[in-house]
């Protein structure tokens, strides 16, 4: 199926659990956030959460930033 | 002589004055830094070290996929058990992006809840989108979140932000990274007057004299991040903005002297034998 990870398409298997994702993505020791179709997926949830095709997920972590955007 | 010292006892800084409270939390430092613009992680490390800010605000971007997997991270050189960390909205132009990216850093800080909401208008000036800033503000404060919020210097908005709930009021002082300094000192004067909130100068500050400035006005602290970074030598500019916003605090403590057009000598008339 494809999905969409921090805006960019990619193929994964079906119903990939949202902590295989992580795995693949080499960020399981990385300090993150995640939403999945604009609702935050609490940590909790990562090995029983299934992602569906066409499911936008966006992984965030903290950067520097102050009063103007730090990207 | 006891009596002496009993006066200057009372006249000195007392403890309730020399520290900040917001929501209920105590900060021995009144000056919050960004962690933006900085050359690499450690060069923020020793800025933000020399600042001796407690509370520092990060950004919420979305992750490298794949691209830097060894990169550092600004968790190591902001380490949250010397910190408060504060996940600000910066670059933020709808409630939507506002309120996604505070519960996005709520979910990475573990259920952590002071936020720095700022929603912006338009690039060309950075101003706040007032209006946006207020139905986020709603949003985050039923949500749970306390509310450190971005504004204009217009009184009345700061009274309104208060009654809605924000933890503390930040008004800019000039826009964004312009270093322009404080522009309108006396709406300034006139918010903090009005306040029972943390009011802080957000925005604008380009140089050790403009925090000065803040503080004289009887802000309460004074966050900033460009001048800082953006100094020929941050981590210089980082320890001059902590003395100058310790020495604005300690003036306006102290009591200035009213502005007078003439001279009135300091040295005595009488027993002058010329």
């Amino acid at each position: 199926m494809e999905i969409y990870v921090n805006g960019e398409p990619r193929q994964v298997e079906d119903s990939l659990h949202i902590s295989e994702l992580v795995d693949m993505l080499d960020l399981g020791n990385r300090r993150i956030a995640i939403e999945v179709n604009l609702e935050i997926v609490p940590r909790s949830s990562y090995t029983i959460y299934k992602l569906q095709g066409g499911d936008k997920v966006e992984i965030v972590h903290a950067i520097g930033g102050g009063s103007v955007d730090g990207g | 002589m006891v009596a002496t010292q009993t006066t200057l006892k009372t006249r000195s800084v007392s403890q309730e004055d020399n520290v900040l409270v917001i929501d209920g939390v105590t900060y021995h430092s009144r000056l919050l830094v960004g962690t933006g613009k900085y050359r690499d992680l450690d060069e923020t490390r020793q800025a933000t070290e020399a600042s001796g800010a407690e509370i520092v605000t990060i950004a919420i971007r979305r992750s490298n996929i794949g691209q830097n997997p060894g990169e550092p991270n600004l968790l190591d050189a902001i380490p949250t058990d010397r910190y408060t960390l504060l996940p600000n909205t910066a670059g933020c132009y709808t409630v939507q992006d506002a309120v996604r990216t505070c519960r996005l850093a709520r979910e990475l800080l573990d259920g952590h809840q002071l936020v720095k909401l700022e929603v912006l208008g338009d690039e060309k000036t950075l101003y706040p989108d007032m209006v946006q800033t207020y139905q986020a503000a709603e949003i985050l404060i039923k949500d749970g979140f306390k509310v450190m919020v971005y504004t204009n210097d217009d009184p009345i908005a700061a009274i309104h932000l208060e009654e809605m709930g924000c933890v503390a009021v930040m008004p800019l002082a000039a826009p964004i990274g312009s270093g322009l300094g404080i522009r309108n000192p006396y709406n300034i004067r006139t918010i903090v007057e009005n306040a029972s909130v943390p009011i802080l100068v957000d925005a604008g500050v380009g140089t050790a004299s403009d925090a000065s400035i803040a503080m004289e006005l009887g802000c309460d602290g004074v966050l900033m991040n460009t001048a800082i970074a953006g100094a020929k030598v941050p981590v210089l500019m980082a320890s001059a903005m902590k003395k100058a916003v310790e020495a604005g605090r300690e003036a306006y403590l102290a009591g200035r002297i009213p502005r007078k057009r003439y001279a009135s000598a300091s040295s005595p008339v009488d027993g002058t034998f010329f």
